[in-house]
């Protein structure tokens, strides 16, 4: 049995841990959530030259050939720090969808880029509130060109290039499109979390080409969602394991009735129902991130387990981070709000968990897989 | 990472299954394995005790003793290997896990070398059962408030009081009982540890009768039963230490079983075949939400326990992930038993097994698992030792701690 990260990659997730803690303190996430400035760009330009963001991208493509466990655990420490960068977007999405999707000549132009950070990618889905059913999108890919609106796209106001999901010909497909044309007109949002970005981007017949072949945009679609599930639990594990120990250092300091309010068991209880949370959505991560190393038929199951267990960790974690903290946690000035929000963002950057449960069952009953 | 053996562990997990296969059946796929199931009856207690003698002659029944008392020397990560295997064999299990898991250990920690040469082995070979008599109807997640007295009589004690909740205290042959010794002394310093014949004149036992109908448990009264003061285990007034002994050894072999009587995918099995106003129920979002919130804590557990294995197999000790599975499944088991009869409407009440669906199953499942939610470890005490122990907060504020016992209120008066 060899179910756990080599020590090398734990080695790595340490040094991730001590760099983030002294160029990541939660007044540079405040920085990009109360300033103009859509993400930390001295921080990205640090990630991308340490090699994080070509992490899992192969060598031949500029990337660093650590495989995807080595992602995971960076995705762990950039959750628990709050990384204000556009990591996720370009690396979970945009690369992943090129990786998996995309022709040589495709790959050969982008992930080198992405691989640096010299440029920034996307996946745009959403199409305003409510689910976003790839059979009924309004955005269309014709002859060439993607017409219609997205939102809302993380880091879209600030990548280079998107992977958008629209209606093709023949079905859904998935378009690769550069942001820097001039039939693109895009927006900041504001959101839950302004310290991750997201825009409302309107395509006028944008010039795009097609990402793997027409018509079979949802089930590549689904692909790339599966695995940046696994990556994106790994951030929300991290989120949860910090909100976790926020809470539990505040509650051995507060004193309330002459003691600490981490002898009350209202209190206990709470935080031991929340360290389970977290611990099942790390074990259902780390099967996760099993899974996504060996592209295991697995995949998909494991995927959807990993993503609910860890929207429904993260957010407990932080809901209650702000509860044990009482009236303080409520405050602007504690940074308790900053992992409810991400908290929150990040339960909904893949659809909710109502779709995903639904995804996972529908695995069951399909795949009949052993429990 | 994966989920392989090393060669060691193949190597040990293929001699296991060459015992397995000489000495039982394999389970038929379907054909429930439940713990401690079916030893109120003597034949399955008879057979019980045939194959332990078969798997001590092997080497398979103290896999991590030492082997100077008649264990294997081997690695905590054969045993789970071992239990591993024989979970899919039809064995009657858990008449010796109290006696190897807790007794004897505790034995062979305080007692004498006589004392280990005389009763190690024989417990190993199922030829004395042990039973451990520590709860008593005013001493349960509060142990160390029990009241039954020992006082010293020449060379013996005289045992008067009760206990309760004792596992198969019929057809045992030996105990471990804690005392109190001294009333006057605050509660944790008036205990004294002792181990004594289940023979011995003036022991009275009585089955209590479960919720579920069944009787596992018992009364054990004590009438004037003298023990010999030999058999006391660790000094006058050091028995709640020894009893830590016995109770650390307790968590390993509660959270050490493996499997439970209903699991996630016996609900789905059933929401396949209930029809709801608009179908089958597993087509129902509902009944998908609950089924993938239960599956994702199966999951987690499941992959904590393969966490836990992976820090054996490497020589470490597992983190506190292995501590979460009993605060998991007690509330889980009771809430999948109380939907499934949900999806049956009216008829769930049924408990028939010949008209219930599964066999009763659920209906079953809702009488026992209340018990899985306290013995061993309530959910409250779990939550304590979590928050206390992994997470590092204090423990309570204790206002009988440094009382005389005698001087601690014991009811509303």
């Amino acid at each position: 049995m060899n179910f756990d990260f080599s020590d090398d990659l734990k080695e790595l997730r340490e040094q991730a841990r001590k760099f983030l803690r002294e160029r990541c303190p939660s007044s540079s996430v405040r920085k990009v959530l109360e300033g103009p400035e859509p993400y930390d760009k001295a921080l990205w330009a640090e990630i991308a030259a340490m090699g994080w963001t070509g992490a899992a991208i192969p060598e031949e493509y500029g990337g660093a050939g650590l495989g995807h466990l080595g992602l995971c655990v960076l995705a762990e420490e950039l959750g628990s720090a709050l990384a204000p960068v556009p990591f996720s977007s370009s690396i979970y999405l945009a690369a992943e969808a090129i990786s998996v999707a995309g022709s040589e000549a495709q790959k050969k132009a982008w992930l080198p880029k992405l691989a640096s950070g010299e440029a920034i990618g996307t996946l745009a889905v959403a199409e305003g509130p409510g689910k976003a059913d790839v059979r009924k999108l309004r955005t269309t890919f014709r002859n060439g060109t993607l017409s219609g609106e997205k939102l809302p796209v993380p880091d879209g106001d600030v990548a280079h290039v998107a992977i958008a999901v629209a209606q093709g010909e023949r079905g859904p497909i998935l378009a690769l499109v550069d942001l820097s044309a001039p039939d693109v007109k895009r927006a900041a949002v504001e959101t839950i979390d302004p310290s991750r970005s997201h825009a409302h981007i309107t395509f006028e017949g944008a010039p795009a080409e097609p990402l793997g072949p027409a018509g079979d945009g949802e089930r590549l679609l689904r692909r790339v969602q599966d695995r940046a599930a696994v990556l994106f639990a790994f951030e929300q594990v991290g989120g949860a394991q910090r909100s976790l120990e926020m809470a539990r250092d505040y509650a051995l300091e507060r004193y309330a009735f002459g003691r600490p309010i981490g002898s009350f068991q209202a209190i206990k209880h709470k935080l031991a129902d929340v360290y389970v949370a977290t611990e099942l959505a790390r074990s259902n991560a780390y099967y996760g991130a099993w899974a996504l190393a060996r592209n295991a038929p697995e995949l998909p199951l494991a995927a959807a387990a990993a993503r609910v267990s860890a929207n429904e960790a993260f957010f407990l974690a932080a809901k209650e981070n702000i509860q044990v903290h009482g009236g303080m946690g409520y405050t602007w000035e504690f940074d308790c709000h900053l992992y409810y929000r991400r908290a929150k963002l990040l339960s909904l950057a893949l659809g909710s968990s109502r779709l995903w449960k639904d995804r996972l069952i529908t695995q069951l009953e399909t795949a009949n897989a052993p429990l | 990472m994966d989920f392989d053996d090393t060669p060691e562990e193949a190597e040990f997990r293929k001699g296991a299954r060459a015992f397995l296969d000489k000495t039982a059946r394999r389970r038929e796929p379907g054909e429930a394995g439940v713990y401690r199931g079916g030893l109120e009856k003597p034949e399955v207690r008879a057979a019980a005790k045939a194959f332990q003698a078969k798997k001590a002659e092997a080497g398979y029944a103290a896999i991590t003793w030492a082997k100077e008392w008649g264990g294997r020397g081997g690695s905590a990560i054969e045993q789970v290997i071992y239990n591993q295997e024989e979970s899919k064999y039809a064995i009657p299990r858990g008449m010796f896990d109290i006696g190897l898991g807790m007794c004897i250990p505790t034995l062979c920690t305080w007692g004498t070398q006589a004392q280990r040469d005389r009763f190690a082995k024989p417990a190993l070979r199922g030829e004395e059962v042990w039973c451990q008599l520590f709860s008593e109807p005013a001493a349960g997640s509060d142990l160390a408030g029990l009241r039954t007295r020992a006082e010293k009589d020449g060379d013996d004690w005289i045992v008067n009081g009760q206990k309760i909740w004792t596992s198969g205290a019929h057809y045992c042959d030996w105990g471990v009982l804690v005392t109190r010794t001294d009333f006057s002394a605050p509660k944790h310093k008036g205990l004294t540890y002792f181990f004594l014949d289940m023979k011995s004149p003036g022991i009275e036992i009585k089955p209590i009768r479960q919720i579920s109908g069944a009787s596992h448990f018992n009364e054990v009264f004590f009438e004037n039963v003298r023990i010999p003061d030999s058999q006391r285990l660790g000094a006058v007034g050091e028995g709640w230490k020894v009893s830590l002994t016995t109770l650390m050894n307790e968590r390993y072999t509660i959270g050490g079983r493996t499997g439970t009587l209903v699991d996630v995918d016996d609900v789905l099995e059933l929401a396949r075949k209930v029809e709801l106003e608009d179908g089958p129920a597993l087509k129902n979002e509902a009944v998908r939400d609950k089924l993938a919130d239960w599956f994702v804590m199966s999951q987690g557990l499941k992959y904590s326990h393969f966490r836990t294995m992976t820090a054996l197999s490497r020589g470490q000790t597992p983190g506190p992930e292995s501590s979460i599975g009993k605060l998991v499944t007690g509330p889980k088991l009771q809430a999948m038993a109380a939907f499934a009869m949900d999806l049956m409407e009216q008829g769930g009440v049924i408990t028939d097994p010949e008209l219930a669906p599964m066999a009763a199953l659920f209906q079953q499942t809702l009488m026992t698992s209340p018990s899985s939610r306290i013995a061993g470890g309530s959910d409250e005490i779990m939550r304590n030792i979590i928050a206390e122990r992994v997470l590092g907060l204090p423990a309570d504020v204790r206002v009988d701690k440094d009382v005389p016992f005698n001087k601690l209120p014991t009811g509303k008066r």
